[in-house]
């Protein structure tokens, strides 16, 4: 029961992490129907930025651990998304109106160009968040004993979610967005400014992704330039395994396949842990390629 | 083929047969691997140049072959030439069994569950999966092939194996472009809703892409084997299906000359430029980012078909 627990809670906050990301692939899925595959880079781009900041600011000696990580968050959210905006001006938008394919290799092109700029700047060997900076403390919830950086994450990515799904699903701009992944003509005709939508879309997911990255440097310590390939694709194997282009169904994805990772790994075998969610993927575009709450995506021949 | 295009491909041939007396042993090795590299993107031109299936998972294919050859030589002894047919008959046979359940999918999906595929082929590879692929460490101790007992062991000697395949390669793939599989292929890749309106079992023709090109990965794999002596996982990565996707791209899908030539440049290019490795990379991201603005057909783009 013990270690039921700690996989448990251990998957969410790994699914957690893996929603916030599949969140930005579903977005721009959504409004463009591209596969925006330096997605994870940006991921990555977030957890580099916040460990320079973290350190070169002293955030959290000056403004106490809360304080601290909270302006961080919100610093590394708003550089990513700047980072999202300029890669969609430079990669996407000139190929807009061009066939699929040659976005997909735009995309990543794009996704190797950064990746490779993170390794000139910081070099290829692993990155390691400063140990001291952060509390060690773990939670006794009833007996259990949770660290208390896995409860953080879990609520942080939990509160991000609503507060995502709240904004697309009440307020005028995310009625926007909706009806851009609907019908991008359509919206257009109704006096939706759809190159501004998807500006923000490129705004809205780079920065939850950045923030993800985040997330991961401080709850496993160490980040590599390579890591966003092997979370982008988890992120969207999720998002697909919750229906792509469905926010609530990335969320879900993610959750459900951070659990069924961690359970994998802890019961099946550890070994094969990176391989689960390629079967999940496959396994799903096989017997459920709409996803678990998704719109209809196979053409059937 | 025109005259001129008749000059040049000779011309190309003559320096390519000339070059081994001319260039050291190390350049001859970067010759070398653009030719198995050539080999792996002409088979992958078939599926996603020919047929337009985006497969980001070709490595798993050349693993595949790779590891058959190095297997059956190194257990069973069998001389490493004479796996060629077989390594590529597994990685086929691999191929139809990954492709059957998913070849209907749109184009990205597709692009996704082959680079699922090629990672779960690398991490059961890693895994030592039946206890047969030597783990992390790979399969070392593969023989020389040896060709009617003729020991290949130079890069020189080496390159003409290897190009001699191209060669094969090249002039079969001409055919079939020509012939009712090629013309198949080109239709479902246009409009695959019309092309099954006009009887093509697109399927079937799918399926069959998928195979072929995976067939000559599989034996691409095997040359690689005997090439290397020793292979290990991370020679079948997932850049290693990226490169090949690049190639193809770059050079124009569809076109046997267009992926020759990116196969020279991505692969020999960087040889040139090897004080800038670490920075080579990048450069590839730009160039890809930079070719789909103001080149999406590729440097030389498949013409169109002419009859009579």
């Amino acid at each position: 029961m013990e270690e039921f627990l700690q996989q448990l809670t251990n998957g969410l906050a790994v699914g957690g992490i893996y929603a916030l990301i599949a969140l930005g692939y579903t977005m721009v899925y959504g409004v463009l129907k591209l596969i925006n595959f330096a997605h994870g880079d940006l991921f990555t781009y977030g957890a580099y930025l916040g460990l320079t900041l973290l350190t070169s600011l002293a955030l959290t000696d000056r403004l106490g651990f809360a304080l601290g990580v909270l302006v961080l968050v919100l610093m590394v959210m708003g550089l990513v998304a700047v980072l999202g905006a300029i890669l969609e001006r430079a990669a996407y938008r000139p190929l807009r109106e061009s066939p699929r394919l040659s976005a997909v290799v735009s995309a990543l092109g794009a996704s190797i160009f950064l990746q490779n700029t993170l390794m000139l700047i910081y070099g290829a060997r692993f990155q390691v968040y400063p140990d001291d900076v952060l509390p060690h403390t773990t939670l006794d919830l009833f007996g259990f004993y949770i660290p208390l950086m896995r409860v953080l994450i879990v609520l942080a990515s939990v509160l991000m979610m609503i507060a995502l799904y709240l904004f697309i699903q009440k307020t005028r701009i995310g009625a926007a967005i909706r009806a851009a992944a609907i019908d991008q003509g359509a919206a257009r005709l109704m006096g939706i400014d759809v190159n501004r939508v998807i500006l923000l879309v490129f705004l809205l997911g780079p920065a939850l992704g950045g923030v993800a990255g985040l997330m991961v440097g401080l709850y496993y310590g160490q980040i590599n330039f390579t890591m966003g390939w092997v979370y982008g694709m988890k992120a969207f194997t999720a998002a697909i395994l919750g229906g792509i282009g469905n926010i609530p169904g990335a969320m879900v994805g993610g959750l459900l396949l951070g659990v069924i990772e961690a359970m994998g790994a802890a019961y099946l075998s550890i070994a094969w842990k990176d391989a689960i969610a390629f079967f999940v993927l496959i396994l799903i575009l096989i017997v459920r390629p709409t996803g678990l709450l998704g719109e209809r995506v196979a053409d059937k021949i | 083929m025109n005259r001129i295009d008749g000059w040049i491909a000779g011309l190309c041939a003559a320096l390519l047969l000339v070059a081994p007396l001319l260039l050291n042993a190390y350049w001859v090795d970067v010759l070398n691997s653009v030719g198995l590299y050539a080999l792996l993107a002409l088979g992958l031109n078939l599926i996603l140049g020919e047929a337009g299936l985006f497969n980001m998972g070709h490595a798993a294919f050349y693993a595949m072959g790779a590891y058959t050859a190095a297997i059956l030589n190194t257990r069973y002894q069998i001389p490493i030439l004479w796996t060629l047919p077989l390594s590529g008959l597994v990685a086929g046979l691999f191929a139809l069994a990954v492709a059957r359940p998913v070849v209907h999918l749109r184009g990205d999906y597709l692009l996704i569950v082959t680079i699922g595929v090629g990672e779960i082929v690398r991490i059961a590879l890693v895994n030592d999966v039946f206890g047969i692929t030597g783990g992390a460490n790979g399969i070392f101790g593969i023989s020389r092939p040896n060709f009617f007992g003729f020991i290949i062991r130079q890069p020189q000697q080496f390159f003409y194996l290897i190009w001699g395949f191209v060669a094969l390669t090249i002039f079969l793939l001409l055919r079939l472009k020509q012939s009712r599989f090629g013309r198949a292929l080109n239709y479902l890749r246009e409009d695959a809703v019309a092309a099954e309106g006009s009887g093509i079992n697109t399927a079937y023709y799918k399926l069959a892409a998928f195979g072929l090109g995976a067939f000559w990965a599989g034996m691409a794999g095997c040359l690689f084997a005997a090439k290397m002596t020793i292979i290990s996982p991370e020679s079948f990565s997932f850049w290693e299906s990226v490169m090949l996707f690049m190639i193809v791209i770059l050079g124009g899908a569809g076109s046997i000359p267009g992926v020759l030539l990116a196969a020279f440049l991505v692969i020999g290019l960087p040889e040139l430029f090897r004080e800038f490795s670490s920075a080579r990379m990048l450069v590839f991201g730009l160039v890809m980012m930079v070719m789909m603005v103001v080149r999406p057909q590729g440097l030389l783009p498949a013409r169109g078909r002419r009859f009579g």
